[in-house]
């Protein structure tokens, strides 16, 4: 069973990102509301993928992923961005720390799912 | 001498007798020989209507065959058109089904508290995320002024939306007509800046026909280049949800805030006769 995290502080696009998560078999969600959170979710549980935002209070996703690449134990689980920054600069700096992939919003569920799919173990 | 002539008219009778015998059987023989012959004949007779009638059967089994592999052929096309059929329907379906998990995910957050700051936050979270609009403001309808009042903006500063008269300009237009403006430009305000009088969509907030504010949006998301059929769906139905839930949570919001005067006023009157 894949354990996906989603950090997003949005409690709207945490539940619709969790809603359309959930109709992957047998996948299971973890929410996260900011960094420090997705670290302390990460610490208790086994994650397969986060999903990470990039604007979000306490701790953004650009200081989340640099966190996660740098600790040996996490440094694998990969991270798809999902933001409302589409600027190309923006994609290349959030890829280029450590991100796997680059999803501007306004999200298309299929999208989503497809590209959450090509993450999750086989 | 009588002997002799007797021996040789009996030899002579024989010999007669032999060749009558000779000329039967020469005669048997070429009736035999003319029956294996007919027999012959009857044979290869029999054989060829043989080979005639499995011909006409094996034709008449591949004719079965080639109109059965016809039908077969016409069957595996209709199979085909209704398998493209049922991919495209079950395309449609799934978009169908993603757009109602939006929209039901936006009218339960839209009603998920009646802290009226919080409802505004989430309007703004749904335009944002959902519509995917980068500068909007949403402004309500202030009974005493007749104004439109703006109360939450996103991407620019509360005191730059204007504050405008119900029936003037685009924004008046729209609060006292109740229809929505869409405007054919949807990149325009990106490259001239923002007209505050001027949105690319300005949204009424409707209870039933009772506008109670807008929605103005000036610019999208730089990767947001048209709406679909949902951000449609999400306009009408933040045009009916969001105004419920700004509604009743200001007028929640009210009711506390005048709870707590009055609660306060009758402390304050039960305290008094201790003094």
């Amino acid at each position: 069973m894949p354990n996906i995290l989603v950090v997003e502080d949005s409690p709207t696009m945490r539940q619709l990102i969790s809603f359309a998560i959930k109709r992957i078999p047998s996948s299971h969600v973890i929410e996260a509301t900011d960094g420090v959170d997705a670290l302390k979710k990460l610490s208790s549980e086994k994650i397969d993928l986060i999903l990470a935002d990039i604007n979000m209070p306490v701790m953004d996703g650009l200081k989340l992923v640099s966190l996660v690449r740098g600790n040996p134990a996490y440094k694998d689980i990969p991270i798809i961005i999902v933001t409302t920054e589409g600027a190309e600069e923006d994609r290349k700096r959030a890829l280029s720390i450590g991100a796997n992939a680059y999803l501007p919003k306004p999200i298309q569920t299929q999208q989503l799912l497809k590209l959450v799919s090509t993450f999750l173990p086989a | 001498m009588e002997k002799d002539a007797s021996l040789s008219n009996k030899a002579d009778e024989f010999l007669q007798v032999f060749r009558k015998g000779e000329e039967f059987t020469k005669d048997l023989l070429k009736e035999n020989e003319k029956l294996r012959f007919r027999i012959a004949q009857l044979g290869e007779s029999l054989q060829r209507s043989g080979d005639e009638t499995r011909t006409k059967l094996y034709e008449d089994r591949i004719r079965l065959m080639e109109d059965e592999l016809h039908s077969l052929r016409e069957r595996f096309r209709q199979v085909e058109e209704e398998n493209k059929d049922f991919a495209s329907k079950y395309i449609e379906v799934e978009e169908e089904n993603n757009n109602l998990a939006n929209l039901y995910v936006a009218s339960y957050q839209l009603h998920s508290t009646l802290d009226f700051s919080e409802v505004l936050r989430i309007v703004l979270e749904i335009i944002i995320n959902l519509i995917g609009a980068e500068k909007f403001a949403i402004l309500l309808i202030d009974d005493k002024t007749n104004e439109l009042i703006p109360v939450s903006t996103e991407g620019m500063a509360v005191s730059e939306a204007p504050r405008v008269k119900i029936g003037d300009g685009l924004i008046g237009t729209v609060a006292r007509e109740g229809e929505s403006f869409f405007a054919d430009d949807m990149t325009g305000a990106g490259v001239t800046g923002i007209n505050p009088l001027a949105p690319i969509v300005c949204i009424p907030l409707k209870i039933k026909e009772h506008v109670i504010g807008v929605l103005s949006i000036y610019k999208l998301l730089m990767q947001k280049e048209r709406f679909n059929n949902v951000d449609y769906e999400l306009f009408n139905l933040l045009a009916g949800h969001a105004a419920t839930a700004i509604f009743s949570s200001r007028l929640y919001t009210q009711s506390e805030r005048k709870l707590t005067t009055i609660q306060s006023f009758l402390d304050l009157l039960k305290e008094k006769p201790r003094k």
